[in-house]
């Protein structure tokens, strides 16, 4: 059984703040495979396209027979913990801080043995596998007990491989977001410490401000992605007690390229989108890279709630898919920075939301609860990628598959 | 002594005092709100470009951005359709003489004390020149609610049915533009028009009058109560911008000082 993971206390402010290490890091190419299903949720390893066995660890031809067309698959999570052992002492300075270490090898069904970490509740015998990323952003494989048990994230090696919210404190950038009461609630749930919530232009009154100040855990703080000054304030104000950033502010406006003459809107759908992640990145960031280490409620990740647009345009809105491009892009550069500071980011794609801007489309839509819930499932797996409700999902298998393709498909009846 | 010499010694003896009547540009003071399908107008922005650093070394300075009608700011008869045809009817082509000139002020914040509504109203106009005489022509008017001392959400005060702050009725702009020929109209609130202008007949008579007949407009002023009825003097230039529909600018007045003879 996993003991309960206990606030943190209050830091003594004469010790310095640990430091953000990192398990070790270089990979080979055919590693990064890893690292790439770990990024999406999935349990695959590769499998020879010729012979179909699978391979473990990644590698570039077949162990069987010498194949290079190694495609990753899904695998069946499932095996049988062979051999264990525990690492008490290492030179490594990650591994030091968090001695000791169970590591284990598990026989899967295909016949392969992978090297991975235990949780703490797993015995010789049959476990279930997980693909994470720990906190160099590299895929690692550790084995759960079969069953679900109480309390079970709380492992100290398992809660490594993920961010998930408990008593760690979050800052949602945009109060008046139609996703906000959804994803507080969905945080308080999961046990964050406190919500900060970001409200602009306060001289604007708008409806369920009170109902959400009244809420137990929850803060209104002065935050206006569009203003530089703003941004500093507040990052000033809570940077150094942002655990979790999740950034739900969107500006948009339907229409076409072609059916406007002026870029008013384009403006401020990159002053929203595009640069008030940068004003964001730019204030937070640095103090969330300094404090990945920082224990129970250290700062563990940034979380981008973009268009799944952001992959392939929707030219019924031309502006909001090319900022959403932007922001994705400056996504993939904050990842690579942060990931030196141990803090995840993660993108949440989603389809089409249930609001004002998206009265054209037909369902289904994305639903304020579902996305919160798919939010705060990626933050405790520590996924990189997730694509939140039906029509994102469709559009990524589609985007992997060939962008040409669905740019073409998207295209069909714009411009007529 | 000259006219100019005789201002510039009240001016130094403070028998002439000089009061300020702009707000801050401030990111977060109140713009006018329209409908979200529309385009809106932009907030004021300031943009730090280098402060003594390595961004540029013995020098601090800004990139700034706003609308035309940002902040304490002047409305040209271009800014509506009913001035669009009126000659010289953009802020670059207003000859500099109108942007210096006398101002009556009506006070009526003791009425937008209690509602919030209030009118401006021809009655109201009548009382005041029953008191101070007969408005002059080419004067300003500026109508004193000291809505200027309101702050957030109170100064729009938006709810579900629209803004509400005070303004004045279609009647009153007749009177003043056609029959007292004013040079233009001033509020405290963020425009000219009541909060609830749209639903008049016509819609925001301030607006569509003043600017039908050339004439012009400032809004978001600060502290109103600081100038007397009559006897002061408007100084209000709006930014030379090329067929600009108005601009901020820094509203000033000279007022008779405390301790004037």
């Amino acid at each position: 059984m996993t003991d309960p993971l206990q606030p943190p206390p209050k830091k003594n402010p004469q010790v310095r703040s640990p430091l953000a290490h990192l398990p070790p890091v270089p990979r080979s190419r055919a590693a990064l495979g890893l690292t790439a299903r770990a990024a999406e949720g999935r349990f695959a390893l590769q499998q020879c396209a010729d012979c179909g066995a699978v391979q473990y660890p990644p590698r570039d031809a077949c162990r069987v027979c010498l194949s290079t067309d190694l495609p990753w698959r899904d695998q069946p999570p499932m095996g049988a913990l062979i051999a264990e052992t525990t690492i008490r002492i290492s030179p490594d300075l990650y591994f030091r801080d968090r001695m000791p270490w169970r590591m284990g090898t598990v026989r899967l069904a295909s016949g392969v043995s992978v090297l991975c970490h235990l949780h703490g509740d797993v015995r010789k015998g049959p476990v279930r596998l997980i693909l994470r990323l720990d906190r160099a952003g590299q895929g690692v494989i550790m084995a759960l007990p079969e069953q679900e048990g109480p309390d079970m994230a709380d492992d100290p090696q398992l809660r490594e491989l993920g961010a998930d919210p408990k008593h760690r404190r979050v800052l949602i950038t945009d109060a008046r977001a139609p996703t906000t009461r959804a994803l507080v609630r969905a945080l308080l749930d999961a046990g964050a410490a406190t919500v900060f919530v970001g409200e602009a232009e306060p001289w604007r009154r708008w409806p369920g401000r009170d109902a959400l100040a009244a809420m137990d855990r929850v803060e209104i703080v002065p935050l206006d992605l569009t203003d530089s000054a703003s941004v500093r304030e507040a990052a000033g104000t809570l940077g150094g007690k942002t655990d979790i950033l999740i950034n739900n502010a969107a500006f948009l406006r339907p229409g076409g390229l072609l059916e406007r003459s002026d870029t008013v809107f384009a403006q401020q759908e990159l002053e929203v989108n595009y640069l008030g992640l940068m004003r964001l990145a730019q204030g937070f960031g640095p103090m969330m890279h300094a404090r990945g280490g920082d224990g129970v409620n250290s700062a563990a990740a940034w979380v981008n709630i973009l268009s799944a647009h952001a992959l392939a345009a929707d030219p019924a809105h031309a502006g909001y898919s090319a900022a959403s491009a932007a922001a994705l892009s400056l996504t993939q550069s904050l990842r690579a920075e942060m990931r030196g500071g141990g803090v995840r980011v993660m993108t949440v794609l989603t389809g089409p939301p249930d609001d004002e801007w998206h009265a054209e489309i037909p369902p289904p839509k994305v639903a304020p609860r579902a996305l919160a819930r798919a939010l705060v499932d990626g933050l405790q797996r520590g996924l990189e990628e997730v694509a939140c409700g039906d029509v994102a999902r469709d559009l990524v298998e589609r985007w992997q598959r060939d962008a040409k393709v669905l740019e073409r498909e998207l295209a069909e009846g714009a411009g007529r | 002594m000259t006219a100019l010499q005789t201002l510039a010694a009240a001016l130094a003896t403070g028998a002439v005092e000089v009061v300020d009547l702009t707000h801050t540009l401030d990111p977060d003071f109140p713009v006018i709100v329209l409908p979200p399908e529309f385009g809106q107008c932009a907030r004021f922005r300031m943009e730090e470009v280098s402060a003594y650093d390595h961004r540029g070394p013995s020098w601090k300075w800004h990139n700034i951005s706003m609308s035309e009608h940002t902040g304490t700011h002047f409305d040209a008869p271009v800014h509506w359709i009913t001035g669009r045809d009126r000659p010289n009817s953009a802020v670059d082509e207003i000859a500099p003489e109108n942007f210096v000139g006398p101002v009556c002020v009506i006070d009526c914040s003791q009425g937008a004390a209690e509602d919030e509504d209030f009118e401006l109203t021809p009655d109201i106009i009548a009382e005041w020149e029953g008191i101070h005489g007969r408005i002059p022509a080419d004067s300003w008017v500026l109508m004193r609610t000291d809505w200027s001392k309101r702050r957030g959400a109170e100064y729009l005060n938006l709810r579900e049915d629209g803004a509400h702050s005070p303004g004045p009725t279609p009647e009153a702009m007749r009177i003043l533009v056609h029959d007292r020929h004013i040079r233009g109209f001033g509020t405290e609130t963020v425009g000219t028009d009541a909060g609830q202008g749209m639903h008049y007949t016509p819609p925001f008579p301030a607006h569509h009058t003043l600017h039908g007949a050339g004439r012009y407009g400032l809004q978001c002023l600060a502290g109103l109560d600081r100038l007397p009825p009559t006897g002061a003097m408007l100084l209000a230039a709006p930014l030379k911008i090329r067929n600009g529909t108005g601009s901020p600018l820094r509203v000033l007045a000279l007022v008779p000082g405390k301790d004037a003879t």
